[in-house]
This record gives structure tokens, C-alpha cells and sequence, in this order.
């Protein structure tokens, strides 16, 4: 007996487009989801327009040490609309990176890390995305880009024994020349490739389970198909966040930029303070915190790769922080922290900040380590059970 | 039943009436320890002064250069900076229609004197400079303008105003801010104190001097007149697609956000049914209460 599937829509039985209407149109999802989940599509819109924005300025741009902060000074002054091509893609990295940070605070403020495939990838996508943005913003070779190289490389002379050949080896010659500015150039062209493709495995991998929601109980009783409702829901955050970054590179495109970075590379001139973009200073104070080489490079590997560990938790019942106000509390300083962090990264390192910047970068590893986990028992005193065992 | 159940939902936690302010307190000790702790150093920088910020006519988000002030501002350039400083990414072409006629233009490029082809012989020429030329640097390479400034390399100017903190406002009064030392300290014969340099110790001395440039516009040559038209023209030189820029971002920010709008419509369009649906909970599910009952039936009546 053959099955009449002459009412099964055509893109329920064809194979490609049946696995894309899982993952776009047919996908059902939680209704209750609130804006903090449109960044995912909004982190999409940001790839999409650093791959065009990268792959046009590519056209133009020439990776040789004499040459390349010209070839980017022709690209603003010459080329047919070059700035905006410029100040593009290098303004919509920095809101790739906010909207990262906000993604993840997300996940950790509404305990969403059930799946975990989905969780390690999107980290590993985060440590792509550093070493991405760090070789993109040596490629200028402006004095701040040479001087970041410079300073980050040499943090590998730290591992013991084999520190000094590693940084060797990336150098690719005695110091930040120009073979170490050709690799950089050609590994900032590999990774959006395989930041593309860690993104497509993060999706299925999401998709293949139940969304989580704010509320953080189960939602199989009330679903919506994700076309119609989330697709306009995504189109209309999507053009805001456009209008953003338009606003950004049309009327203050240098508000990310350091002033150094306007000067041609010239090694043998140090800048005052040498400091990354804002995205990174948090990892950079975190660094500079600890007074012991290896132990700030350690501290500041940890900082990122602690988000791996989170998946070590115990699933609670109830996941959201809307529910469990000790985890609310946590998570709110952690942001605060993640904020002064930032702050501490620009100031120079002197008398009171080091030792404030040792205590906030304490208190961010505590929070991970000792208080988040913790909270599972803190929060038996305060919870009702009876009303636990209803609400589910 | 239900009313009782969102209640007690509601009383999820229960906190002591203390808990809240506790928090807040101990979050504004430590935003203030670290307040204080920052305003008790003293650095050596604070005895520089920082440049106040400054009106400019074209700091707005939608006002273009002045445009009459980047043509006096070229003036001085040329007959002032260009002595010692390059701008090696401006050429002649950049001038048309920005603060001069395509024709004004020519005449200032043919003023120059630039390498051309080889002769027939083989030997080096020089031909009368074409838009397409840049403007001419003053000194051969950087140990040429070592040698003849002290020392000292004086920068190209290209991305001078974007290349230092305060931009505009840093230029303006460090071309304006020279003085005498104070007491107990001093300068060299080669250096000058300016009062906005970092380090107050500046290779180059005053430049500026009333009527140091005779203006083609007729408009009286004062120190911070001119000190204004050349950081307006370097500010120009600096990003030439500034004025560009702004009119894109003029036309963009009146699209978009009717844009936004559309997308926005149909979003609360498509929602709206679920936006207004009403739920029901049934505490007690009693057969006849079930699916097939309640549409053969009806409703229940409770």
C-alpha cells in the first residue's frame, strides 16, 4: 500500500527542503521567548555582513608591511564608497561582539545550557571569533595593531621550556614582520570559514531540541511554527540593529578606534599605553591582574575556557534567575563585574588599579567557581518545595 | 484555586526586608571605594592641560565642513606647515570641488616641479605637476628632515587631527598654546614649552604669528584664526569622505527607520492573534469535560 502524500506540502517531502523548514518555517517554538532570544539571528546578520564587507575589502587590500596601511588609507580615500566598506566591517565586529556577550549572558542568566553540543560549539565559536578579531586588527598595521601583535605573541615566550621557539614559530621571523602580517592575513580569511560552519553545526545542533524559554519549564504544551511569528520577529530586530551600525559608520565611525592606530606601524616607537578593543579588555585586565606571567596568561585562558565547565552543573528544576533570585543576584555581578573589568583594561596600570583589578578578577572567578554552583543548596532555605513540585 | 496558585507563585521566595537595601549598600561602598581610590593619585599627567572642547561648525551630525575655512586652511598650509610637513595621501584632485575650482587646482598642482618619464636619452626630467600628482613632501626622507629640524621627524599631517586624542581640539591648542616656562622650569634653545603637548617640551616653536598668511578672502589673519582654518583643513585631509559620510547617513537614518517601521507593523500584524488569545486552566479534567465531550456539549458550567 503507497501513502497519498498528495496533501503533505512539497517542503515536507523533499530532503533539503525539509530539513531547512525544521530549521526556518516549520520549527516550533515556544511563544513566551522575549528579545533576549533574537540575538542568535542577530549574530547571523553580523557574520553575514563581515563575510561580504571582508570578502569585498579583501579585493583591495594588500597584506605586505610597506604597503598595507596604505592599501587601507586607498581603500577609504579612493575606492568607490571604501570607508563605508571599512568602517563597516570594522564597527559591526564590535556588535558582533556585544551581541556575543549579550548571547551568552542569556544563556548563563536563564541557565539555557541543557543542550550540550550546542553549548561547546558556541563557545568554541566565541574563541574562533577572538582569534579572528585579534589577526584582523593587526592586518591595518597601524602602531596599535603592530603593538598588539606584539605584546600577545610574546605571551607564548611564558609556556615553559618550548615559549620562546612557539613565538618563534608564529612570527615566522625574529619579530612582528612581514611574514607573521602574511599569516595573520591568510588565517583571518580561513576562520569566518569555519566560524560559518561551527555556526551551521550550533544551529542543528539547537534546533535538533526543545527551545528553551524565559520562564525555563517545559513548553511542548504551547508551541508556534517559526515562520510567520519569529520570522518577523528576527526581520524586525534585524533592521534595528542595522540602523545601529548605520548610525555608527555614518556619524561616529571613529568612536571604536584608538587614535594610535591612525599612525603608520613603526616599531621602534612604543605607544603610551598599549590596549586592545574594547571587546577584548576585559580578558586583557584579567591578564594584566595577575603580577606573574604565566600565571596572567593562565588566568586569562581560563577566564574564557571556565564557560566550558558551566555544563559540569547540576540541571536544576528550575533553571531561570526570574526564579531563583541567588543566581540573579550572581549573574547581575557578574555583568557588573564583566563592566569594570572593561573599565579597568583602559586605565593605565597603576597603584590603585592593579589591586582593584586582582579583586575583580577574584570575584569573576568566584562567581563561576564557588557561587553559581553553589546556589543550587543556598537556594533550598528560600524556595517553597511544595510550590516547586506544583509549579512543574 | 487558581487565584490561590498564582499567589503563592508569586510568594516563590521569601527574603527579609533587609536583604535588598544590604545589597545595594554593599554595591554603593564599592562603586565608592573605587571612586575615591582613583581621585586620591595624583599622576604626572595631570599637570598637562587637556584641551577643552570646542565648537566646530562641522562637529554636528549632519553639518558639513566649513568649506571657505578648508580653503583658507590650505593657505596656511601651504605657505606655513609645508615648510617641514608632508601630506603624502592628499593629491591635487582632492582639492576640486572641496575648496577649489577644478581650474584654481591645475594652477596649484602646476606650481610644482615633479619627476617624469625617462627622455629618449634615458635621463631623468621633471614636468610641471597634474591633479593627479600628490602634494609635495618637503624634505627627501626622514634623515634628511631629522637633520634639518634638530633632531626631531616632524609628522605627516595626513591623519594628524584623527592620530591624537581630542582631535580638533588638540590641534587647535597646541598651535595656539605656546608660553613662556614656569618658574623652575625651562626649556632648551631648540625646544619650545607648549602648555598642551604632552611633556610640554615641543621640537617645533610657534608657527602662527598675527598676518603670517595674507588670506585671499580678505579675513584678518589673527593666531587663532589661522590656528582654525588649518585644523579644519587637516581635519578635511584627515578623512576627505567626511561630508559624504554624513549626507549617506542623513538619507539612511530618514529609510530606515520607515523601514523598521513596516517590519515592526507586521510583526504586531502577525502576532496579534496570539497576542489576544485568552488561555483557560481546568483544574479538574472529568470525562465529560474531555475534548469530545466538551464539542458535543458544549462548554461546561461550572
Amino acid at each position: 500500500m503507497t501513502l497519498n502524500t498528495r496533501w503533505i506540502p512539497e517542503r515536507k517531502q523533499h530532503f533539503i527542503l525539509n530539513f531547512l523548514s525544521k530549521i526556518f518555517t516549520d520549527l516550533p517554538t515556544p511563544p513566551n521567548i522575549n528579545y533576549y532570544w533574537n540575538l542568535g539571528s542577530l549574530l547571523g546578520f553580523c557574520l553575514i555582513i563581515q563575510l561580504i564587507t571582508g570578502i569585498l575589502l579583501a579585493m583591495h587590500y594588500c597584506p605586505e608591511i610597506t604597503n598595507s596601511f596604505d592599501s587601507i588609507t586607498h581603500i577609504e580615500r579612493n575606492i568607490s564608497s571604501g570607508h563605508i566598506l571599512r568602517n563597516l566591517h570594522t564597527n559591526s565586529a564590535s556588535l558582533f561582539f556585544l551581541c556575543v556577550y549579550l548571547h551568552i549572558s542569556r544563556n548563563i542568566y536563564h541557565n539555557t545550557w541543557k543542550n550540550q553540543v550546542t553549548w561547546t560549539i558556541g563557545i568554541t565559536i566565541y574563541i574562533t571569533m577572538i582569534i579572528t578579531g585579534f589577526v584582523g586588527y593587526v592586518l591595518p598595521w597601524g602602531q596599535m595593531s603592530f603593538w598588539a601583535a606584539t605584546v600577545i605573541t610574546n605571551l607564548f615566550s611564558a609556556i615553559p621550556y618550548i615559549g620562546n621557539s612557539i613565538v618563534l614559530w608564529i612570527w615566522g621571523s625574529f619579530s612582528v614582520s612581514n611574514p607573521t602580517l602574511n599569516r595573520f592575513y591568510s588565517l583571518h580569511y580561513l576562520f569566518p570559514f569555519i566560524l560559518t560552519s561551527l555556526t551551521i553545526i550550533h544551529i542543528i545542533a539547537l534546533h535538533s531540541e526543545n527551545h528553551s524559554n524565559p520562564t525555563g519549564s517545559q513548553s511542548e504544551i504551547d508551541k508556534l511554527p517559526f515562520h510567520q511569528y519569529f520570522t518577523t520577529k528576527d526581520l524586525q530586530t534585524t533592521i534595528l540593529l542595522s540602523i545601529i551600525i548605520f548610525f555608527i559608520i555614518t556619524h561616529t565611525p571613529h568612536t571604536f578606534s584608538d587614535p594610535e592606530n591612525f599612525i603608520k606601524a613603526n616599531p621602534l616607537i612604543t605607544p603610551t599605553h598599549i590596549q586592545p578593543e574594547w571587546y577584548f579588555l576585559f580578558a586583557y585586565s584579567i591578564l594584566r591582574s595577575i603580577p606573574n606571567k604565566l600565571g596572567g596568561i593562565l588566568a586569562l585562558i581560563s577566564s574564557i575556557t571556565i564557560l566550558y565547565l558551566i555544563l559540569l552543573l547540576k540541571q536544576e528544576h528550575i533553571k531561570s534567575s526570574n526564579h531563583r533570585p541567588n543566581l540573579k543576584l550572581t549573574t547581575w555581578s557578574l555583568s557588573i563585574t564583566f563592566i569594570l573589568l572593561t573599565w579597568i583594561g583602559s586605565v593605565p596600570a597603576e597603584s590603585p588599579y592593579t589591586i582593584l583589578s586582582l579583586i575583580i578578577t577574584a570575584w569573576y572567578f568566584t562567581s563561576f567557581i564557588i557561587l553559581i554552583p553553589l546556589h543550587s543548596n543556598t537556594e533550598k532555605r528560600i524556595i517553597n518545595k511544595n510550590i516547586i513540585n506544583n509549579y512543574q | 484555586m487558581l487565584r490561590s496558585k498564582v499567589k503563592s507563585i508569586r510568594n516563590l521566595t521569601k527574603y527579609p526586608r533587609w536583604y535588598g537595601l544590604g545589597v545595594l549598600a554593599v554595591g554603593v561602598g564599592g562603586v565608592g571605594a573605587c571612586l575615591l581610590s582613583g581621585a586620591f593619585t595624583l599622576s604626572a599627567s595631570d599637570i598637562l592641560m587637556k584641551a577643552p572642547p570646542l565648537p566646530w561648525s562641522h562637529s554636528g551630525y549632519y553639518t558639513a565642513f566649513d568649506h571657505a575655512s578648508v580653503r583658507r586652511g590650505y593657505q596656511v598650509y601651504k605657505q606655513v606647515c609645508a615648510a617641514c610637513h608632508s601630506l603624502q595621501y592628499i593629491h591635487y584632485r582632492n582639492l576640486v570641488d572641496v575648496s577649489h575650482t577644478e581650474e584654481e587646482a591645475k594652477q596649484e598642482a602646476a606650481e610644482i616641479l615633479v619627476a617624469g618619464d625617462l627622455d629618449e636619452e634615458g635621463n631623468p626630467t621633471q614636468r610641471p605637476g597634474k591633479l593627479y600628482d600628490k602634494l609635495p613632501a618637503p624634505y627627501a626622507n626622514d634623515n634628511v628632515a631629522r637633520s634639518a629640524n634638530n633632531g626631531a621627524l616632524p609628522p605627516d599631517l595626513s591623519y594628524i587631527v584623527l592620530a591624537r586624542k581630542r582631535n580638533e581640539d588638540y590641534i587647535f591648542h597646541l598651535l595656539t598654546g605656546y608660553a613662556d616656562p614656569p618658574a623652575g622650569d625651562s626649556v632648551d634653545d631648540e625646544m619650545a614649552y607648549n602648555l598642551y603637548f604632552p611633556g610640554n617640551k615641543l621640537a617645533m616653536p610657534q608657527q602662527l604669528f598675527t598676518n603670517s598668511v595674507e588670506y585671499d578672502d580678505g579675513t584678518e589673519a589673527t593666531v587663532s584664526q589661522m590656528a582654525k582654518d588649518v585644523t579644519v583643513f587637516l581635519r578635511w585631509a584627515a578623512e576627505p569622505a567626511h561630508d559624504d559620510r554624513k549626507r549617506i547617513g542623513f538619507k539612511g537614518m530618514i529609510i530606515m527607520p520607515l523601514l523598521w517601521l513596516v517590519a515592526f507593523y507586521m510583526m504586531k500584524h502577525k502576532w496579534s492573534v496570539m497576542k489576544s488569545r485568552k488561555l483557560a486552566f481546568l483544574p479538574a479534567v472529568r470525562k465529560k469535560y474531555t475534548f469530545a465531550g466538551y464539542a458535543r456539549k458544549g462548554p461546561p458550567i461550572s
